[in-house]
């Protein structure tokens, strides 16, 4: 057999509402990517409750490993290692797929790839097309908001977040506003589409020379236009308010981002995150990677912009190829980030 | 029949591995601070020092709960993942029968309990027949007042557990003269696994996807939604995409 082998990695992600196993050839083809996702459980309560989550991921963990398994057709003797998230997330969901996971690598000789939650997202991309470096990719979800600077393989620094909300956490608190369900984030989107920025809310950090974001004035500014139209009893469009709230979310997104592309010189600008399947902030990437000769924009797939164990196992190849292991102590890491950049003097 | 049993239920972290009804090897410890970074070593180690591997085991047994939920968790994902990624048998025990077990009392309510805070216990009660043993009062959440009303019978009665001293006032002050009050002395305070292991070989195995800790307990979030929303309890909330 004169065939290099493939080399497989079973990576497992439990960090939130989603219970995803997944295997993965080469980092970069997917062969299954089994995902049982909560949402309609936590729709009950408005947004995720912690505990609840931690019992799905339990009734699910083995049966997405077993179906995962299956759909790729593969037995545990052609693995080669185990991937896991390990953090950031709610730590009782994370130690589900952690301690399945130390099993399976325990059971059978396999070494652990610890995985940071957010690298997975990053690597969602690389089901796009391959990544080069150096790279700068825009994180923006629920929970995360950052531009993390790549200067070489499995080496991420961050160089600014949000100061207080994560775009994600503002775009679900607006959506309790206009009485909208648990998730809004994909409705305001539409109902944005539908509408016009009327109300130019503030954009926030703009004047200031750094990379990080803020959304808190935003949200009270949404706020106090809404409550104050309902004490005179005036009537404002849902869609318009929409347009306008994330008009000025991608406004101050693009505008750090371009800082970000001013200032390092990049091959390419990564978007990952589950506000990354957002069609305003696509959009306007699109338009302003147009202005940035020599920089590529690399999207990840719309569906891999949710959690899902095939971003995990994408980042844990390259975790595993740069000598990641971890041993049978592995803990959750529920406040995991990566270092910050530091200019070199 | 090899056994690996595995308790994690609360603090102590106590595991052992048996031959049928022979202990082989075991180790509990009462300092656990973190059952997820200690467990998998301790399971390492124990295995190692009998020269035995995963595939060895046939039927891994869980403490199921009551208890810590994370503890829980931890310990039923484990033994879960053992049993389903090696396709051997898996058996869930109570948390309390694994405490009332190592009380060899016959003719006397043994009661072990877990403080669940603000004046309620996880609590069961059991009667130990030769080496049988009987649930005869079913493992529940319950205030300690309404406990003590369920063992109103019962003339001997044996409190199980470290959790139980911090109650013996309560306990005392409720109980009416006639009962005679036993709590348990340092050595029945934590559980041992081997007692686990005993009691998991007279079982049936469970089927392993959905095998879940027993919580006792709904979460907040949800008994507040179930008093609003009777009707749809049967819906499935998990779903595949
Ligand atoms: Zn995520």
């Amino acid at each position: 057999m004169s065939n290099k082998k493939r080399e497989l990695i079973l990576a497992f992600e439990s960090s939130c509402d989603e219970t995803s196993v997944a295997v993965i050839e080469d980092g970069k083809k997917i062969l299954s990517n089994i995902i049982a996702t909560q949402i309609k459980s936590h729709k009950r309560f408005g947004g995720v409750v912690p505990e609840v989550a931690s019992r799905h991921h339990i009734e699910q963990v083995t049966m997405c490993l077993e179906d995962a398994m299956t759909e790729a057709n593969v037995t545990y003797d052609d693995l080669s290692a185990v991937a896991v998230t390990y953090g950031p997330g709610l730590v009782g969901a994370l130690l589900v797929g952690v301690a399945c996971a130390k099993v399976v690598a325990f059971s059978h000789n396999l070494p652990l790839i610890p995985v940071n939650h957010m690298a997975g997202h990053i690597y969602a991309a690389r089901f796009t097309s391959k990544i080069k470096f150096p790279a700068m990719a825009l994180l923006v979800s629920g929970g995360h908001t950052e531009l993390v600077y790549l200067p070489k393989e499995n080496v991420y620094q961050i160089i600014g977040e949000t100061r207080d909300d994560a775009a994600g956490e503002a775009y679900d608190k607006i959506g309790r506003v206009l009485g909208l369900t648990y998730p809004a984030g994909k409705q305001i989107d539409e109902m944005a589409h539908r509408g016009k920025d009327t109300f130019s809310f503030p954009r926030a950090m703009f004047k200031e020379d750094n990379f990080d974001f803020s959304f808190s004035g935003l949200k009270s500014s949404f706020i106090n236009t809404v409550h104050h139209a309902d004490q005179v009893g005036e009537k404002l469009s849902p869609d318009d308010l929409a347009a306008s709230f994330q008009q000025s979310v991608i406004d101050v997104l693009l505008h750090k981002t371009e800082h970000a592309l001013d200032t390092f010189q990049i091959k390419q600008l990564i978007l990952a995150g589950g506000v990354a399947a957002n069609q305003g902030l696509r959009d306007g990437l699109d338009q302003l990677i147009r202005k940035h000769t020599g920089v590529e924009l690399l999207k990840a797939p719309l569906k891999l912009c949710g959690d899902n164990a095939a971003m995990i196992g994408a980042a844990g190849y390259v975790a595993w190829k740069n000598g990641e292991v971890a041993n049978l102590s592995l803990n959750a890491d529920p406040s995991l980030e990566f270092e910050w950049f530091k200019k070199e003097q | 029949m090899n056994v690996l049993a595995i308790d994690t239920s609360n603090q102590p972290l106590s595991i052992a591995i048996l031959k049928d009804k022979e202990l082989i090897a075991t180790v509990t410890t009462n300092e656990s601070k973190n059952h997820s970074v200690t467990l998998m070593p301790q399971i390492a180690n124990l295995l190692n020092s009998v020269g035995m591997k995963p595939i060895d085991i046939d039927r891994f047994v869980v403490a199921k709960g009551p208890g810590s939920y994370t503890g829980l968790r931890i310990g039923v994902t484990t033994a879960k993942t053992f049993a389903f990624t090696l396709s051997k048998e898996l058996v869930g025990v109570s948390s309390l029968a694994v405490l009332a077990d190592a009380i060899n009392e016959e003719g006397t309510l043994i009661v072990p309990l877990f403080d669940a805070r603000r004046g309620n216990v996880f609590a069961g009660g059991y009667v130990k027949n030769g080496t049988e043993l009987m649930n005869v009062i079913p493992d529940q959440h319950v205030s300690l007042g309404e406990l003590l009303e369920k063992t109103k019978s019962y003339k001997h009665i044996f409190f199980v557990g470290s959790d139980s001293h911090k109650f013996e006032e309560q306990i005392l002050e409720k109980m009416s003269k006639e009962q005679r009050v036993v709590f348990s002395s340092n050595e029945d305070d934590y559980p041992q696994a081997y007692h686990l292991g005993l009691l998991g070989i007279k079982e049936k195995p469970v089927e392993i996807h959905s095998f879940v800790p027993e919580y006792l307990r709904l979460t907040q979030a949800e008994s507040q939604w179930l008093e609003n929303h009777q009707e749809k309890v049967d819906e499935t909330f998990v779903e595949k995409i």
